[in-house]
């Protein structure tokens, strides 16, 4: 399904401001994420990237503004948030002592659909190898390939996911990507390559950006 | 109507100005009761009929150690505000808290200490009190070595309020603790002095004593959270203001 | 255009971990590094073998300082092997997948304490008679011993769990931690040795013993909220 004005929305965020060791990493972000939909975060190193994506899974409570799941304001709407979140961070949250099918299964997965899922991401054959002796990228398609299992929740948020994985694999994430898309499902990512996604949408932090001259919030800046 | 005076005592710009005027007078207020409870308690006040002058350093050690116990939980509280509320200023007022807690905390164990030579004959003995004051001390090193040990300002004030805060629920228990395990090893010939039968002629000098103290604490508590906002907020326009000494 | 008929919709609740779940999934990796069981148990056996290469092997003043040194030794194999409790779940972002489940964080730590315990501190306490034998400690001691290492061991699990929450995303948090938790400790120690030297003496120890168990009550009921806690604000670093 095409995202249209009908499609219901997911994620909404009205005036975000976040802020990272008492600097304030941008202000005034609006945005919603429907249903079916795709959206891109863009910005320098240091721009915020990870702190917006952290603040929109209730990972960090530094923010203001409103935060509303399925039109619900957080923290409230928090745990049904979780319900339907897949996230992969820099730190993808594969156990380094757990095979690659323990791993997968820990987060919900049937044996079977797990080793699809496995196959899918080309760790055929490193099913029962733990983590620990698998290389970085390998590592980091084991993370991925939660997005494979067929019981895959409906938003998913994804920081820097591409890094480490090569053309193929690339690919295949986009081909992943965008059948999720299809389902109805939605995406919110940061990412230094491009991508090719049909219908993706973009937020570049760079347009909200506090401007140097407004920082100093004459001393009313109670809250941290 | 509430919350907006609360919301302005949050304010650093505002409190640092409040307390500027403040100030002068709690120093004023702690010399003069420190000085009138020092002459009063060291020069006039009676000997004790069993320890002599030896009895007098209790015009120091007892109201260090008062405010040694109050400044835990006005450190604790402040944290526990700043976590709730997300306040600057009692973020800092709680990192400003722990040094001087520890400084009064290690100043009633040394006058304990000093105290304990003529009364029991040793320097140090594993009294109940002291003891739980020696484990006070290492609470407030344990709070104090946390929000050194993290760099990002932010995470170290809520790790260290949070500290500080489990050590707050653990207090009450330990002091029991002690208190029920010197019983059991209390050897029969040492017996603390009662303090419960102080005689009025000790009793007001120590008084003044103690409020004195409490007014140099609520001095130096507010100085050292000025000077760690106007760190703090060295980037606004009124931190610039006020390091430019203009009003 | 877009009556396209539904496609199979995404899952909408994933079927998150339970706390037995959680439990078996960190007793599996602790048996796996075995390594990190033992050495808790040779750190503890060790100490207590040199404690008459230097006090002097008289078997009277051995007994006398058995219990103490006993639980001392303890309190310190737990505490050391306390740092690590956390660690490799931060460094491999498993911690912060824990924290995004749709069940409050709280079970997960209570799960992790409690497999840090079954693999440190009941084997401690099952090691006790042992030690208590090897440092000549009264027969009448042993059972309570025993009991009190039980019970007070899991309460030192549970209390060093918000230490080293408070500390995982230090670089180096050995001395820290211990910093941070030893005064913590110090009611379980004094209730725990307590109890072994009112055994010894012939009086009743069970006062002791209750008051470990409401111990290990308590410290189960607000030591993992506030570990909880530690984690997000650690991860947020």
């Amino acid at each position: 399904m095409s995202v249209t004005s009908k499609s219901p929305v997911v994620l909404q965020v009205r005036d975000l401001a976040c802020e990272r060791d008492g600097r304030r990493l941008f202000e005034g972000l609006d945005f919603s994420l429907p249903s079916g939909a795709a959206i891109q975060v863009k910005g320098a190193n240091g721009a915020g990237k990870t702190t917006l994506l952290r603040t929109l899974i209730g990972s960090s409570s530094d923010f203001s503004g409103e935060i509303l799941w399925r039109g619900n304001p957080f923290p409230e709407a928090l745990r049904g948030m979780r319900e339907s979140l897949l996230y992969i961070g820099h730190r993808g949250g594969v156990r380094a002592g757990l095979t690659p099918l323990e791993n997968l299964t820990w987060y919900g997965a049937d044996n079977e659909s797990a080793l699809q899922a496995l196959d899918r991401v080309d760790l055929f054959g490193f099913e029962h190898s733990l983590c620990h002796s698998l290389s970085a990228g390998q590592n980091r398609r084991v993370a991925l390939a939660r997005m494979f299992l067929p019981q895959a929740p409906r938003l998913w948020v994804l920081d820097e996911p591409l890094t480490a994985l090569d053309v193929a694999g690339v690919a295949a994430l986009e081909k992943q990507m965008s059948a999720h898309m299809d389902k109805g499902g939605s995406i919110l990512l940061t990412s230094h390559q491009p991508l090719a996604l049909p219908g993706l949408d973009f937020i570049d932090l760079s347009d909200f950006v506090v401007d140097e001259s407004f920082t100093d919030i004459g001393g009313e800046h109670v809250f941290s | 109507m509430a919350w907006q005076w609360f919301h302005r005592l949050g304010s650093p710009r505002w409190f640092y100005q409040k307390t500027n005027v403040w100030l002068p007078w709690l120093a004023l207020a702690s010399v003069v009761l420190l000085s009138v409870g020092t002459v009063w308690g060291l020069g006039f006040a009676p000997e004790d009929a069993k320890q002599g002058n030896s009895y007098r350093i209790i015009f120091i050690h007892v109201p260090a150690a008062f405010l040694a116990l109050a400044g835990y939980y006005i450190m604790a509280i402040s944290g526990a505000i700043g976590l709730i509320w997300k306040m600057k200023l009692s973020f800092a007022v709680m990192r400003a808290a722990a040094p001087i807690g520890a400084v009064l905390t290690f100043i009633s164990l040394f006058t304990g200490a000093v105290w304990g030579k003529p009364t029991w004959g040793t320097y140090w003995v594993w009294d109940a009190r002291i003891t739980s004051m020696l484990i006070l001390l290492f609470l407030y090193i344990g709070v104090m070595a946390l929000s050194q040990a993290v760099s990002r300002e932010q995470v170290a004030d809520k790790a260290s309020a949070l500290l500080a805060l489990v050590g707050t629920v653990n207090i009450p228990i330990i002091y029991k603790s002690v208190d029920w395990w010197f019983t059991l090893h209390q050897p029969a010939t040492i017996r603390l002095t009662e303090s419960s039968s102080i005689d009025p002629s000790m009793f007001y000098p120590l008084l003044t004593m103690i409020i004195g103290f409490y007014c140099m604490y609520a001095w130096t508590l507010l100085t050292h959270t000025r000077a760690l906002l106007l760190r703090r907020e060295v980037r606004t326009q009124w931190a610039q203001q006020e390091l430019a000494g203009g009003k | 255009m877009s009556s396209v008929d539904v496609q199979p919709p995404v899952s909408e609740a994933r079927t998150s971990p339970g706390f037995v779940a959680l439990f078996r999934i960190e007793m599996l990796l602790a048996l796996r590094k075995r390594a990190d069981i033992a050495n808790p148990l040779l750190f503890f056996v060790t100490v207590l073998a040199l404690l008459p290469l230097g006090v002097g092997p008289e078997p009277d003043l051995l007994a006398k300082m058995a219990p103490g040194m006993i639980w001392v030794m303890a309190l310190l194999a737990t505490m050391l092997s306390q740092e690590s409790l956390f660690r490799g779940d931060f460094e491999d972002g498993t911690l912060e997948q824990l924290t995004l489940l749709p069940q409050p964080l709280y079970f997960a730590v209570l799960a992790k304490s409690l497999v840090h315990w079954v693999a440190t501190g009941l084997p401690l306490a099952l090691l006790s008679p042992l030690l208590a034998l090897m440092l000549n400690l009264p027969v009448e001691g042993y059972l309570c011993l025993f009991i009190s290492l039980f019970l007070g061991t899991a309460s030192l699990s549970l209390i060093g769990a918000i230490g080293a929450a408070l500390t995982v995303a230090l670089r180096r948090p050995g001395l820290l931690l211990a910093l941070i938790v030893m005064p913590l400790y110090v009611p379980v120690l004094i209730f725990g040795t307590g109890a072994v030297q009112a055994a010894i003496d012939g009086y009743a120890y069970s006062a002791q013993l209750a008051i470990l168990a409401a111990l290990l009550a308590a410290a189960a009921a607000l030591a993992p909220l506030a570990a909880a806690g530690a984690i997000r604000i650690s991860l947020d670093n």
